[in-house]
């Protein structure tokens, strides 16, 4: 692997990643809009609104960087970084299309892509933490019990697929690919897609930074940049998990003439269900804590179970 | 209802309502469609003001200003005696005051006060929101004509008054 190789490598996932959440915000603006009857941002760059989150940014980079005096300065700087970065390391392992079109082939793939995905979580505990505010620290702590109940579905439904592949590998997952395990592995897809939702604190599972309830949870304190890296991370988080999704149970690249319009097939897989985020955020109301927690426990992760004994059995008839 | 149906219901709902026309009026590029008797602004017909002020003696909250003096007319007839008539001078509304109660609209005996739908006069300073006789008359050209009477309803005061004056020279 030369060095020109691995610089467009790199320099294509920092595109997608500085590209494709804008690009789902941006979504976002315009089909809650429309979902609500209104038209979203109309002026901002002339056609459509095109450039409301350019403005947006632009804004809050004029913004004053506060940090409250009780703070703990060093934790509380940090935090947006943690919040944001892991979904940029994300990005290097998610395959976009055949023939090694992934920023990195990693072995442990899924392993290595959970991982990463859990330590953006930290970033809001570790915000909540450090703002000294009762709201963040609530934020906070809701956050952490979230964390800990999704994780186990996320993991269980995740841990079915590569049953099923007999691979950790995202590129191995989707080279061993058929069309079958769509309908095979699909309550583990709506347990993935689901506890991913709630990993990335999005409604209906919005519970920790509920403005109604906790001013805005972990991020009260924050301000300008810092505040917009966690809104940043959020839709990063979006593009993550839906690519994750489209990868382990909607078969990625895979589709017809996948050998040049794989990448097309990935981008548009991982649309649609960005999409069905934005729509699960305009159709249904915020769970109460405690109602996540049930949520969690009683229903994905029981499914889970379900889904992983399925995988085994189809796994041993079949072979 | 069960849980399942009300998600899907919620689901069902907001996307309809995407394939839907937005109902948004992007206001400064489309005008908004105002009914006939919106209540925008305060027009004068000087013309027909007799400096009578009952509008600014009823006004609430006494934001409408009048001044005026008095000139002196010649007798119609040689050997009559000289009639005195009320000129206006200055005519304001400070609408920074104004509560759009109307009240001098309905009390004005001489049709001079009118509602405008005009809505775009905004003001920087709240000084600037009175305003003068030359500007409520403009805004006369912006009164809309009245709307028709309803079907079967009762002629208009002045219809019937002239009619009754027409039988009367008749007969």
């Amino acid at each position: 692997m030369d060095v020109a190789d691995v610089a467009v490598r790199l320099l294509a996932v920092l595109l997608a990643f500085l590209l494709l959440p804008l690009l789902v915000g941006q979504g976002e603006h315009k089909v809650m809009a429309h979902m609500q009857g209104r038209v979203g941002p109309m002026h901002a760059g002339g056609f459509h609104g095109w450039a409301q989150l350019v403005a947006d940014g632009v804004k809050f980079v004029q913004k004053e960087d506060t940090i409250p005096a009780g703070a703990d300065r060093r934790i509380f700087q940090l935090a947006p970084a943690v919040a944001l970065i892991p979904y940029l390391v994300v990005i290097v392992a998610i395959p976009l299309g055949p023939d090694g079109m992934v920023g990195q082939v990693l072995d442990a793939g899924i392993f290595f892509v959970l991982a990463v995905l859990g330590v953006g979580v930290l970033g809001s505990l570790m915000a909540g933490w450090a703002s000294a505010n009762k709201y963040s620290l609530l934020g906070g702590l809701r956050t952490a019990a979230q964390l800990m109940a999704y994780e186990l579905p996320l993991l269980l439904s995740a841990a079915s697929v590569a049953m099923a592949a007999g691979t950790l590998s995202l590129t191995g997952i989707l080279g061993a690919f058929e069309w079958w395990w769509v309908p095979w592995q699909l309550i583990g897809g709506l347990v993935f897609f689901t506890a991913g939702l709630a990993e990335l604190q999005r409604p209906p599972f919005d519970a920790p930074i509920a403005p109604e309830e906790i001013v805005f949870g972990a991020y009260t304190e924050y301000s300008g940049l810092r505040f917009a890296f966690f809104l940043l991370a959020e839709y990063a988080g979006i593009v993550v998990v839906s690519a994750l999704t489209a990868v382990l149970f909607l078969g990625g690249w895979h589709g017809p003439f996948a050998d040049q319009l794989g990448w097309l097939w990935m981008l548009l897989k991982t649309a649609a269900l960005c999409f069905v985020v934005i729509w699960a955020r305009v159709a249904w109301p915020r769970l109460r804590a405690d109602q996540i927690q049930q949520f969690a426990w009683t229903v994905l992760v029981p499914l889970a179970l379900a889904q992983i004994a399925l995988t085994g059995v189809v796994k041993v008839v079949t072979s | 209802m069960s849980l399942g149906s009300g998600l899907a219901k919620g689901l069902a709902v907001t996307f309809r309502t995407m394939t839907r026309r937005a109902v948004t009026q992007q206001y400064p590029e489309t005008q908004p469609l105002l009914p006939p008797r919106s209540r925008g602004v305060i027009a004068l017909f000087e013309e027909n003001c007799t400096v009578c002020m009952l509008c600014a003696r009823e006004c609430p909250d006494w934001c409408i200003y009048i001044d005026s003096h008095k000139e002196t007319v010649p007798p119609a007839a040689p050997g009559g005696r000289e009639r005195s008539r009320n000129v206006l001078d200055r005519f304001a509304i400070d609408f920074a005051l104004c509560m759009y109660c109307g009240i001098c609209i309905e009390v004005c005996p001489f049709d001079a006060l009118f509602w405008s739908p005009e809505f775009e006069y905004a003001e920087t300073d709240i000084h600037e929101l009175t305003h003068e006789r030359d500007r409520l008359r403009a805004w006369m050209w912006t009164v809309p004509e009245p709307p028709p009477l309803d079907p079967a309803a009762e002629e208009p005061k002045e219809i019937a008054a002239a009619t009754k004056a027409a039988e009367r020279e008749g007969s």
